[in-house]
């Protein structure tokens, strides 16, 4: 069904660079009424320059963007103006204006010939205001406030403008997680509640990952992917659009992990139900080679293991731990000093654990329970 | 709401000092002319044909009219390049506009007056124009290269050097009664006008600050950057050639009329911005005219006053109250970043 509708907002063809040289080309995107797409890719890939073309800020150098069916630079400059609005990441300085007069701009293409706003618009602007939980700071100076604070104004002013698509080029940059949670929430909410389009650059792939219905990947070769989150977000293709060799991305937690440490694992981390997520980014820094085990394949902490372990031994989901598992895990238990015990507590599932712990203090390895930075460190000065 | 009432409390404020202005300015000099003879003199016309009303009607109202119109003139000036530049010190003054219109201005002089015994005022005024927008434009073309706004400062004031080393160059060569006529210009004075100059003012200067009022509303929008303005509907590439344009015009009106003053371009937005409190153009713009009206009538009030019978320079006492306000606006600046 979804396939007969048109996309309210798309791209043909089009290819976009400077000075008549085209950075990058045959570039198609679509997106329905009230959806979010999202832009992500490394540093200089071009988000920026497709968000131009998108805006008319610049004009592409082939193909067309198409608004409700219609060439956008077929629209005036006031209509435009009406059906798209914009937060740019230029900084805006301003003199002896408040927060509201910024918001109120965003009326320009409604107001009359000097600007005068009717109370439906300061109505307007009060609910801009509010919509970013911005009432209080209105009468502050802009330029006296913080950098979270004039993003969340500025998305008022674009809200504002009461668009039926915003365009927002990379709105998370210099904000604290707080307010990025915020910001994007206001976006959601737009796209969701007011039927409102959003087209966005992200650099939080982790976000883009929450918020999207679509999401184009654009790489630093110029090879742009597009599709819904679910056919973007897998490990691979993050990897490569970021080309992360020293380290890993993880698409179901959005969790990054530093590079594993190889090399013979003197340390045996028993592990499990997520206590043993810190252990292993502990001994990751204090760049300790580590063996792990027994984990369950949809445990928690399964994933984080594998991306910082030499080596785990793992057990297939919802299996009680078998005899072959923890035979492996006493192979690499033999090869290990020391068997740290992460604190995960025994079930009828992991009961094979105790046995291994006994294992483990028979052939008397240093056995640790929860250990601390000190004791992390004292075990890298002693294997070296 | 306690907003409208400052800048409206400003503005009343204004029109008395203006008023006050007026009327110190009719009042003052070295002739001493009671109330009551100027009343009769400027409304019924009385006296006609003696000294009192020749002081009053042919000296002391074109003076007083002129430094009026073109102080509110440079004012404005000078708010429009500051945004335009998106820079609180530009000014026709610091750009090296007001030099080149100069530079311009002394060439044709001298040259033109070789070959007819007086240059007519519209034609100094359009040498004045033809050489501001140069200047402007040599401004404009480093504008594109550096990015940096105190470069482009330093700049345009390289730019007035040069200006002014090649005015002197031509003075030097000039004959004995154009340099007389020239240095007294150079320095800037309001002591020439006539009702020419006042016609020719205020048929030059009031339509232009009508059409510089009509564009309050883009250059609200310009405000927050190329950017934003561009996104919300203004065609960009026209309003900053419009808005280059008027500013052109009234300060090359003012140097050709009056010679180039200094800082009335920068002093005067700033103080009536922090005034009202705001920097809106719509409510701003007019209150600019106004204010420079003022500063102007006064500080030429004081240039023609204070060691009378000799006369200052206007621009001498526009920098004594101008400079501090500019040096202020930079130590006030945060980071020290202009």
């Amino acid at each position: 069904m979804e396939e007969e509708k048109e996309f309210y907002f798309k791209t043909q063809n089009l290819s976009v660079g400077y000075n008549r040289k085209p950075i990058l080309e045959n570039i198609s995107l679509g997106v329905y009424k009230g959806q979010i797409l999202t832009l992500i890719g490394p540093n200089g890939s071009g988000k920026s320059t497709i968000l131009k073309n998108l805006i008319r800020e610049m004009s592409p150098l082939g193909g067309v963007v198409v608004l409700e069916g219609k060439d956008i630079n077929n629209y005036s400059s006031k209509n435009f103006a009406k059906q798209m609005s914009v937060v740019l990441t230029e900084k805006v300085k301003t003199e002896l204006l408040t927060c509201r007069d910024v918001v109120a701009m965003g009326r320009y293409p409604y107001t009359n010939y000097f600007g005068k706003l009717t109370p439906e618009d300061e109505r307007i602007v009060d609910e801009s205001l509010e919509s970013v939980a911005a009432l209080d700071i209105a009468e502050k100076d802009f330029s006296q406030i913080s950098d979270g604070q004039r993003q969340r104004i500025m998305l008022a002013r674009a809200i504002c403008q009461k668009p039926q698509i915003i365009v927002l080029d990379e709105p998370t940059s210099f904000l604290d997680i707080r307010h990025k949670i915020e910001l994007l929430d206001i976006l959601q909410n737009m796209a969701v509640k007011e039927n409102v389009t959003v087209v966005l650059s992200l650099h939080e792939i982790e976000l883009a990952n929450r918020i999207s219905d679509w999401v184009m990947c654009v790489r630093a070769d110029g090879k742009i992917l597009y599709g819904t989150p679910d056919e973007i977000f897998k490990d691979e293709i993050i990897r490569e659009l970021y080309d992360i060799k020293n380290g890993s991305y993880n698409c179901l937690y959005g969790s990054t992990e530093l590079e594993k440490k190889t090399g013979t694992p003197k340390v045996f981390v028993a592990g499990g139900g997520g206590f043993g997520v810190s252990v292993y980014r502990r001994l990751q820094h204090f760049e300790i080679p580590f063996s792990a085990g027994i984990i369950a394949q949809n445990d928690c902490e399964y994933t984080i293991a594998e991306s910082l372990a030499v080596k785990v031994i793992s057990e297939k989901p919802f299996e009680i731990f078998s005899d072959k598992s923890l035979e492996m895990a006493k192979k690499y238990v033999d090869i290990a000093d020391y068997y740290i015990d992460a604190g995960c507590p025994y079930g009828i599932v992991n009961e094979k654990m105790k046995e291994l712990r006994q294992y483990a203090l028979k052939n008397n390895k240093i056995i640790l329970d929860k250990p601390d930075d000190y004791n992390l460190r004292q075990i890298g000065e002693n294997i070296g | 709401m306690k907003k409208a009432l400052r800048c409206q409390l400003v503005y009343i404020m204004l029109v008395v000092l203006f008023i006050v202005a007026v009327f110190m300015n009719i009042n003052t000099g070295n002739v001493h002319i009671s109330f009551g003879r100027i009343f009769k003199i400027i409304f019924l016309k009385a006296e006609a044909g003696t000294a009192g009303f020749n002081i009053i009607w042919k000296i002391r109202l074109p003076r007083l009219l002129s430094a009026a119109i073109l102080g509110g003139a440079l004012a404005l000036s000078g708010f429009l390049l500051q945004t335009f530049f998106r820079n609180p010190i530009a000014g026709p003054f610091v750009l090296g506009i007001s030099s080149g219109a100069k530079m311009f201005l002394a060439i044709t002089m001298i040259f033109l007056l070789r070959y007819i015994p007086s240059m007519p005022l519209w034609a100094q005024v359009a040498a004045a124009f033809a050489g501001s927008v140069l200047s402007l434009l040599y401004v404009l073309l480093f504008a594109g290269k550096v990015k940096n706004m105190s470069t482009l400062l330093v700049i345009g004031i390289m730019i007035s050097y040069i200006c002014s080393a090649i005015t002197d160059l031509c003075i030097t060569f000039a004959n004995d009664s154009d340099i007389a006529n020239l240095t007294h210009w150079a320095l800037g004075s309001f002591s020439a006008s006539s009702w020419n100059t006042v016609k020719l003012s205020a048929v030059i200067v009031f339509p232009t600050a009508i059409v510089t009022f009509l564009f309050a509303k883009p250059i609200s929008a310009y405000l927050l950057g190329e950017g934003y303005a561009k996104s919300m509907g203004i065609p960009v590439k026209f309003f900053r050639l419009c808005i280059i344009t008027l500013s052109s015009i009234l300060s090359a009106c003012v140097t050709a009329l009056a010679g180039p003053i200094s800082f009335v371009g920068i002093a005067v937005p700033h103080v009536t911005r922090i005034l009202m409190k705001t920097s809106k153009p719509v409510v701003i713009m007019p209150a600019i005219f106004l204010s420079g009206s003022v500063f102007c009538m006064f500080c030429d009030l004081i240039a023609r006053t204070i060691f009378s019978p000799s006369e200052l320079a206007i621009g001498t006492v526009t920098a004594v109250f101008g400079a501090p306000v500019v040096i202020w606006l930079m130590i006030s600046r945060k980071n020290g970043e202009i």
